[in-house]
């Protein structure tokens, strides 16, 4: 084994480009995963806090799979199971647009659906019912007090875990490697495989997910610091 | 669709289970299990020697591992998977089952997860509960191990059976570099018969379901009784807060 030598990987165009696809397919997934599931647990909640009976307990049902299914069998089911029922037309096209990273975002943004609407819902639970009636006291209708008093105290309590979870989304990102998406883990390890230099290579790796991982945790203890600068000085 | 399900496990039941066993390794549902149980039973214990440190008043103790944990927070689990891959042979010079490649890296990574939980515990607990430790004259050492320990780990057993879940979720990952776990078996039996890939996969699904939820259950029913436990002990004063189960609900 040689020795210890970073340059030999970032000097490299051929590698650098790699890497850079890399992260840039990352983020695809990571951001498209993250608006599906925030769209979605946002459908959820909705679904949730209507008084059918059956709505809740279809949500009850889904929240209960995916969080107890491990995130890699849901992308397997996904990709390697669903995929195949799927019309020969759709796949076809499917096929022929990438179809690993449609399935990571689909397959990831379904799953984490499940942990944010569970967030949004412990946070507005945590809003005292007292609030809804001092609202409406004072001449808020329902929609109005939710969206003026009930959902920016709601939002905020919700706000740690939602953060804690966009950071696992992220990491949960390089799952999609199992169904061949070509991502940072998958760029590592393809470069990893031409140059023969491991250490170097999986250092720069994790260092590039430390880095992002980081990044998204500060830019939402700032979010939190904004929603609430009272509470996170005291904190 | 539902006589295929039925076919495949009447077929391959016994390698699911148990994998190749008595001709080859130990796999399947058993290795799963096995993995996990001792991953945690390892983990526990260095995630209280890893929160004493993080508690610690010395930095040389505290730094580090707080770099440990913030490490094993922003890494994802399969990159931690592939370092140890590469570093534990390396190390240990000899040839190491994936099996224990994937016990190392679950230690270390549950651990910090863990410590996590068992800081915020002994921070939950307060500090009165050290004060008068110490002025009925225990040493610092002697409270943490008499006083404060007990308490913060009987608080935290929800948190642990939850931990449990996440560490048989995350032996899925071991299918990256071939741990004989459900997943591979799984996999193996899509590889024989090629044509009901959604078959084998919902099969897995549900299996992990079935266990995964029902310890979930058990959690949930310990901490009922926990905090019904603890209300009683105090008296009905002020309600004993609790450690949240899912302090970092960390997920795979």
């Amino acid at each position: 084994m040689n020795g210890f030598d970073l340059s030999a990987i970032l000097r490299n165009p051929e590698y650098t480009a790699m890497l850079l696809h890399g992260i840039e397919m990352t983020f695809v997934i990571y951001i498209g995963s993250w608006l599906l599931a925030m769209t979605l647990a946002l459908l959820l909640l909705c679904i949730r806090f209507s008084p059918l009976r059956f709505g809740d307990r279809v949500v009850a049902a889904y929240v209960s799979y995916h969080r107890n299914v491990p995130t890699l069998v849901q992308l397997m089911l996904w990709y390697f199971g669903i995929f195949t029922l799927f019309p020969a037309g759709l796949t076809s096209w499917l096929a022929a647009h990438n179809a690993e990273a449609i399935f990571a975002v689909i397959g990831l943004g379904l799953c984490q659906a499940a942990y944010f609407s569970e967030d949004l819902r412990s946070g507005l639970r945590s809003v005292s019912p007292g609030q809804m009636e001092a609202a409406k006291a004072l001449g808020h209708g329902y929609i109005s007090a939710m969206r003026f008093v009930i959902m920016p105290q709601g939002v905020r309590n919700a706000l740690p875990p939602l953060i804690n979870h966009s950071v696992s989304l992220f990491k949960n990102s390089s799952l999609a490697i199992v169904i061949g998406a070509s991502e940072l883990t998958h760029a590592v390890k393809e470069v990893e495989n031409l140059s023969f230099r491991t250490f170097e290579i999986y250092l720069i790796g994790t260092v590039l997910y430390l880095f992002f991982s980081l990044l998204i945790m500060s830019a939402g203890a700032y979010l939190s610091m904004r929603a609430d600068p009272v509470r996170s000085a005291r904190a | 669709m539902i006589h295929d399900i039925i076919a495949i496990i009447q077929d391959y039941w016994l390698l699911l289970l148990i994998g190749q066993y008595p001709n080859g390794p130990l796999g399947g549902l058993a290795n799963t299990l096995i993995l996990s149980a001792l991953s945690i039973a390892l983990a526990f214990p260095v995630s209280i020697m890893l929160a004493l440190a993080r508690l610690s008043k010395w930095r040389l103790l505290r730094w580090p591992v707080t770099a440990l944990v913030y490490i094993t927070r922003g890494v994802p689990l399969l990159m931690l998977i592939l370092w140890s891959y590469f570093l534990v042979p390396l190390w240990t010079g000899a040839d190491v089952p994936s099996f224990v490649t994937m016990l190392t890296t679950l230690v270390v990574y549950q651990g910090a997860f863990l410590s996590e939980v068992v800081r915020a515990g002994i921070v939950a607990l307060g500090s009165g509960q050290m004060d008068a430790a110490r002025a009925l004259g225990h040493s610092s050492l002697g409270a943490m191990r008499f006083i404060i320990l007990p308490q913060a780990l009987y608080n935290m057993i929800p948190s642990i059976i939850s931990t449990f879940v996440s560490t048989i979720k995350d032996t899925t990952l071991g299918y990256v570099i071939n741990v004989p776990d459900l997943t591979f078996a799984a996999s193996q039996v899509n590889n024989q018969l090629l044509t009901q890939p959604f078959q084998v996969f919902f099969i897995l699904a549900v299996v992990y379901y079935a266990i995964c939820w029902s310890l979930t259950h058990v959690a949930n029913i310990v901490e009922r009784r926990i905090t019904r436990r603890r209300a009683g002990l105090s008296g009905g004063a002020a309600p004993v807060e609790l450690v949240p189960a899912k302090i970092i609900s960390e997920q795979l």
